[in-house]
C-alpha cells in the first residue's frame, strides 16, 4: 500500500536550518530539541503538530546548515513526508539518509493551505488534496536514493556493511 | 567534461560521466568539525558494533574542534571530552583540537586541500575548497559516519553552471559583493543541485583569501560545488603547504556547461543582503538609516589576511562609532600571528575594535549573540532569522569594507563614503 494520507502543515519559502533546528538547540536531547523545532517563525510548533502530519513548504526547503538535527527533528516530531517547491540539497541528503520521504514538485504548495488533507502516492508519484479535488505529479525516488531510502536509511546500509567484515 | 564531471568520473573509476548520472565514488579527503561529537551516538543508536567500526585511512580524515571555542557551558566542555577520547580511539592523525582555528581554514592552512580532490565535509560550507580545485561539498553526519568507515558515498552527477565575471572591480568592492548581487539578482537557488565554475578576467585577477569566500558562499546559491581552474596561484599555495601528489582538472574547451552567466565586474558596486536571506540584496548606497548596534568580520567566509588588510585601509586610523560592538576574529591562528606580526592587530584596538579568538561563534550566536530589536552588519555567510540570537535581531550580510564602514559610522554605509 504506497497511499498514504495526512494533514498539511503549511510553511511558506526559504524555510532555514536555523529555523527548523536553532543553533542553540543542537546540544539539547532530541525530546527538549523537539520542543524548539521552528521556532523563530512558529514557537510551540510542536504542540499543534500531530503524528502523520506532512509538511508543505514553499522552494528551497531546508536551506543553510548540514545540521542533520533539522531532518531529525523533524522525523522525531513525527513527520514522515515533506512536500515543497523545491529543497536544500544538503536537506535532501539527509532526508533520504535519515527516512523523511522528500516529494518536490514545481508549484505544488500553491495546491494546500494548512490543515487540508494530503494523499500521496509514493509509488506512482501523484499528489492530491483531498478538500479541492486538484491533483499532481512529482517524481518518485529512484535509483540509489532509493535503494538507501527503502533499506531504513544510511545507517542501516552502515550496519550491514560492517556485519559483512567483522 | 567539466571540472567536477572529470573529477567524479576519476574517483568512480570510470572514463567518463554525464549530469545526472549516480556514482559511487572514492573520497579524497574527509573533514569533520565539532559535529564529530556526533559519531559516537550515531554508531550506537544504529546499533553498530563499536569494535566493527574503524576508520576507512586514519590519514585522510580531518577532525577540528572550532564551533564552541573555547567551550562556555558544561555541556560542550563534556562534548568536547567526548571528541578527543573518540579521535584518539579512531585513530585520527590529523586532529585539531581548540587551538587552530574555523575548519576549513584549517584545511586550506594545513594541506588537505589540493587540486582535483573529492573532498566531503560534515559541514554546508565545505564548498570553500573548490577555490584550489577541489570538488567539495557537506553532507550530514550519519553519512559522514559512513564515509569515515567505507571511504566512498553516492553522488547524482551535477551539471555545471559557468559564470564568467570580466572586466575589473572597482575600488571599494570585493568577491562578497559579487556573491551577494548574484544571490539577489538571479536568486538563492540559482545553482541549486548544480556545480558551479567561477572563471573570468576578475577571478584571475582576485587573491587565494577572495576565492575562499566565493566557494564558500557558492553554497548559498544552491550549488553542491564552486570550483576555480588551478592557476600558478593556487599551484603556489598548495605546493607551499603540502609534499603530497595531486593532479590539477580543467574542463574540456567545447560547450560542456548547462548555462553560462556573463557578469561585468566593473559595473559591480558594494552590496548588502537585507534580513533574513542571503537573496536579499540591495546596493550599499540604497540602504539609508539603518542604525547598528553590532559589526562582526569572522567566520569561514571572512576573518583571513586580507579581510583585516581591509579593516585597517578602511578605518585609515579613525575610530569605531561609539556605541557600536565591532568583532574580528581571525579565521584561524595562523591568520591571528600574520595579523599580530604585521601590526594590524594593534590597530584594530586603537579603533575600538574587539579582537575574537578564532572560532565560528561570532556567527552562529555562541558569541557576540544579539538581543531582541538589535542590528548587526556582518561579513559572515547567513543572514538566517535568530541565527545570532534572538528572532526578534536582525543581520545584514556585507564586506568586510562595508562593514567596516559602518561601524565607523553607526549605520550601514557604502564604503565608498569613508574611502
Amino acid at each position: 500500500m504506497t497511499t498514504i494520507k495526512g494533514r498539511v502543515r503549511k510553511l511558506g519559502d526559504n524555510i532555514d536550518t536555523d529555523i527548523i533546528a536553532p543553533g542553540h538547540t543542537l546540544q539539547l536531547p532530541m525530546e527538549e530539541m523537539k520542543k524548539h523545532a521552528f521556532e523563530p517563525i512558529f514557537p510551540a510548533f510542536y504542540k499543534t503538530i500531530q503524528e502523520g502530519d506532512v509538511i508543505v513548504a514553499g522552494k528551497n526547503f531546508g536551506c543553510g546548515s548540514s545540521r542533520e538535527q533539522a531532518t531529525a527533528v523533524v522525523k522525531a516530531l513525527g513527520i514522515r513526508f515533506v512536500v515543497c517547491d523545491s529543497m536544500a540539497r544538503i536537506y535532501l541528503r539527509n532526508c533520504i539518509g535519515l527516512g523523511v520521504y522528500p516529494i518536490l514538485s514545481q508549484g505544488i504548495s500553491q495546491l494546500f493551505e494548512e490543515a487540508d488533507e494530503i494523499e500521496m502516492d509514493i509509488q506512482r508519484g501523484g499528489v492530491k488534496n483531498l478538500r479541492t479535488g486538484e491533483k499532481t505529479h512529482f517524481e518518485p525516488l529512484s535509483g540509489t536514493p532509493l535503494e538507501i531510502f527503502e533499506a531504513g536509511g544510511i545507517l542501516s546500509v552502515l550496519k550491514k556493511r560492517t556485519e559483512k567484515k567483522s | 567534461m567539466t571540472i567536477v564531471e572529470k573529477i567524479l568520473a576519476r574517483a568512480s573509476g570510470r572514463s567518463k560521466t554525464s549530469p545526472g548520472e549516480y556514482v559511487t565514488a572514492k573520497i579524497d579527503v574527509a573533514m569533520m568539525p565539532e559535529n564529530f561529537r556526533l559519531i559516537h551516538g550515531i554508531i550506537n543508536e544504529a546499533g553498530i558494533k563499536e569494535e566493527a567500526f574503524h576508520l576507512w585511512d586514519p590519514d585522510k580524515l580531518v577532525v577540528v574542534t572550532d564551533h564552541r571555542v573555547p567551550p562556555t557551558t558544561q555541556a560542550t566542555a563534556e562534548n568536547q571530552k567526548l571528541i578527543r577520547e573518540m579521535a584518539k580511539k579512531l585513530g585520527v592523525k590529523y586532529f585539531y583540537d581548540l587551538f587552530q582555528g574555523v575548519c576549513h581554514q584549517v584545511m586550506v592552512e594545513k594541506g588537505h586541500v589540493r587540486p582535483g580532490e573529492l573532498i566531503v565535509g560534515a559541514d554546508s560550507h565545505t564548498t570553500t575548497y573548490g577555490a584550489l580545485n577541489a570538488a567539495a561539498t557537506g553532507i550530514g553526519a550519519s553519512e559522514m559516519a559512513y564515509v569515515i568507515h567505507t571511504g566512498e558515498l553516492w553522488f547524482r552527477v551535477p551539471e555545471t553552471i559557468k559564470i564568467q565575471i570580466h572586466g575589473k572591480l572597482q575600488e571599494g568592492v570585493h568577491s562578497k559583493d559579487i556573491l551577494l548581487l548574484i544571490a539577489g539578482k538571479y536568486g538563492t537557488e540559482v545553482a541549486q543541485y548544480k556545480a558551479i565554475e567561477w572563471t573570468g578576467s576578475v577571478i584571475d585577477e582576485m587573491s587565494i583569501d577572495s576565492r575562499l569566500t566565493m566557494g564558500n558562499m557558492s553554497v548559498e546559491l544552491g550549488a553542491k560545488f564552486g570550483v576555480f581552474r588551478a592557476d600558478q596561484k593556487v599551484m603556489d599555495y598548495v605546493k607551499a603547504r603540502t609534499d603530497k601528489d595531486f593532479d590539477p582538472v580543467e574542463s574540456d574547451p567545447d560547450d560542456v556547461y548547462a548555462e553560462k552567466y556573463l557578469i561585468d565586474g566593473s559595473t559591480l558596486e558594494p552590496m548588502v543582503a537585507l534580513p533574513h536571506n542571503v537573496g536579499n540584496g540591495v546596493r550599499a548606497l540604497e540602504v539609508k538609516d539603518i542604525k547598528i548596534d553590532q559589526a562582526v568580520i569572522a567566520s569561514c567566509c571572512h576573518g583571513r589576511i586580507e579581510d583585516l588588510e581591509i579593516v585597517v585601509k578602511v578605518l585609515k586610523g579613525k575610530k569605531v562609532c561609539p556605541g557600536v560592538r565591532f568583532y574580528v576574529a581571525p579565521a584561524s591562528w595562523e591568520v591571528y600571528k600574520e595579523a599580530l606580526d604585521k601590526g594590524l592587530l594593534s590597530q584594530l584596538i586603537e579603533a575600538g575594535v574587539m579582537i575574537g579568538n578564532p572560532s565560528c561563534g561570532f556567527c552562529t550566536g555562541i558569541q557576540g549573540v544579539l538581543a531582541a530589536g538589535e542590528r548587526c552588519i556582518a561579513a559572515t555567510p547567513r543572514n538566517f532569522k535568530g541565527r545570532m540570537g534572538s528572532p526578534q535581531s536582525e543581520i545584514f550580510l556585507a564586506s568586510p569594507a562595508t562593514v567596516t564602514a559602518s561601524a565607523m559610522k553607526g549605520r550601514i554605509v557604502d564604503p565608498r563614503e569613508v574611502m
